[in-house]
């Protein structure tokens, strides 16, 4: 009964909202931390080796993008989640 | 002299923000930001341009029906602004029906149907017009080497676009797929481009470009189609073997429980599936990211010139900011469903 009454205000008060915004927040945290590892670890190795700093350079931004593709997967679940 | 000009320039700017703050109070002007926005990003039956005082200007489209009930129809969609929004018993769905937006009519006991809409809508508009200017410079480009045997090296545009295509298919296509390239350069060169076309298109603001092609899911499900036909319809016998029966352990493909024969049939959808994920949330969210930006300052106008003018400046450095992200977002974007699709085909044309 009381389960009840709470999925209804659950509903009324639009908590989906809230669970999408924390999801959200969380995917940006998550990629740029990823990220962020993979950016220093090019400036790590283009330190080491700077003749090899156009491939790194290459391979740190498709591995950034792959990345972020995947956190843009969690985006969409969101927007869902926030639409319909 | 110059100071005074340069506060005068100032000066001038925000009393734009002052008269529009108290324009907007007046007139009590209400922004329904998600119309706004969802606008913007989807499809519609004509290209809306501008509003120009309560005029609305817009482009009509051509409507390409076929109902069932009376057969073919072709008309502009501007009809369905005369008459209260219906033309020969269709007109388009309102709020809250299932086929929101979209062309319906109704049949004998009142539910509304679908009829078979080949309409020209402002993707397809859009995807022509940009396939028009990619033919168009590509075909220019390509020109230059037919005519007369030149012997130095090409300068200009032409130079540059050597540039880009052996540089394309010198680090990403003949690398990744192997001896018989050349059979999917044009394949991949025309997804690269057509790709980068329409993701720059997407960011200018006024006519031929403006449309969300590239954020529109049908149209990267059709790319990333096409990449799947290209991928497996070519695949060499070993592939399929790969697929099918691989060279692992016999506990992890025998029927009871083929694991990995399963995970492989799976991942030949999954790959493609997520080319067409990826570039369709980065262009879309991008759009998004823009569109929200641009509207900050109409959505303060109502609260008073500081907050207006504040939120204006704040909008006009993040916009602009945002909007060189999204230019390399989109060259990135290109590249990376090229790379991709260009490494899968490499590993389906492997012969061992």
């Amino acid at each position: 009964m009381l389960l009840l009454v709470l999925l209804q205000a659950v509903v009324k008060a639009e908590i989906y909202r809230l669970g999408a915004t924390i999801s959200a927040g969380i995917i940006a945290f998550a990629a740029s931390f990823g990220i962020s590892k993979i950016g220093t670890q090019a400036i790590n190795a283009t330190a080491r080796q700077p003749e090899a700093a156009n491939d790194i350079r290459t391979t740190m931004i498709v591995s950034a993008a792959l990345i972020e593709g995947v956190s843009l997967f969690g985006v969409i679940v969101c927007l869902m989640a926030f639409f319909f | 002299m110059q100071k005074i000009s340069r506060y005068l320039f100032f000066i001038v700017l925000f009393s734009f923000f002052a008269s529009q703050s108290s324009f907007a109070k007046e007139n009590k002007i209400d922004l329904d930001l998600k119309e706004f926005i969802f606008g913007h990003l989807e499809d519609s039956y004509e290209w809306h341009i501008t509003n120009i005082g309560d005029k609305r200007i817009s482009i009509p489209l051509p409507v390409i029906l076929h109902s069932k009930q009376t057969g073919w129809h072709l008309f502009l969609s501007s009809q369905f602004r005369k008459n209260n929004g219906t033309y020969k018993g269709f007109s388009i769905a309102p709020k809250g029906s299932n086929y929101e937006g979209k062309i319906i009519e109704y049949d004998a006991s009142g539910i509304e149907i679908r009829p078979l809409d080949l309409s020209f809508t402002k993707t397809a508009c859009s995807v022509f017009i940009n396939g028009i200017l990619l033919i168009v410079i590509i075909l220019s480009v390509a020109h230059w080497y037919k005519s007369s045997n030149h012997v130095e090296a090409p300068k200009g545009f032409v130079g540059f676009m050597e540039m880009f295509i052996t540089a394309l298919v010198n680090d990403i296509i003949k690398p990744t797929i192997g001896d018989n390239y050349r059979k999917f350069t044009p394949f991949l060169l025309t997804l690269f481009f057509f790709i980068l076309l329409n993701n720059i298109m997407g960011l200018i603001p006024i006519f031929p470009g403006g449309a969300n092609v590239t954020g529109n899911i049908s149209i990267t499900f059709v790319l990333a189609f096409c990449s799947f036909i290209a991928i497996n319809v070519f695949g060499s016998r070993a592939y399929w073997k790969g697929i099918i029966w691989p060279d692992v352990p016999i506990w992890m493909k025998a029927p009871p429980f083929p694991i990995l024969p399963i995970i492989e049939f799976f991942g030949i959808f999954i790959k493609p599936f997520a080319l067409m994920i990826r570039l369709f949330a980065n262009i879309f969210a991008g759009h998004t990211i823009i569109l929200v930006l641009s509207s900050l300052i109409f959505i303060t106008a109502t609260l008073g010139f500081a907050i207006n003018a504040g939120m204006a400046i704040v909008s006009i450095l993040f916009s602009v900011f945002m909007l060189f992200l999204e230019l390399l977002v989109a060259f990135i974007q290109a590249y990376i469903f090229t790379m991709l699709s260009s490494m899968f085909i490499g590993f389906a044309q492997e012969k061992k």
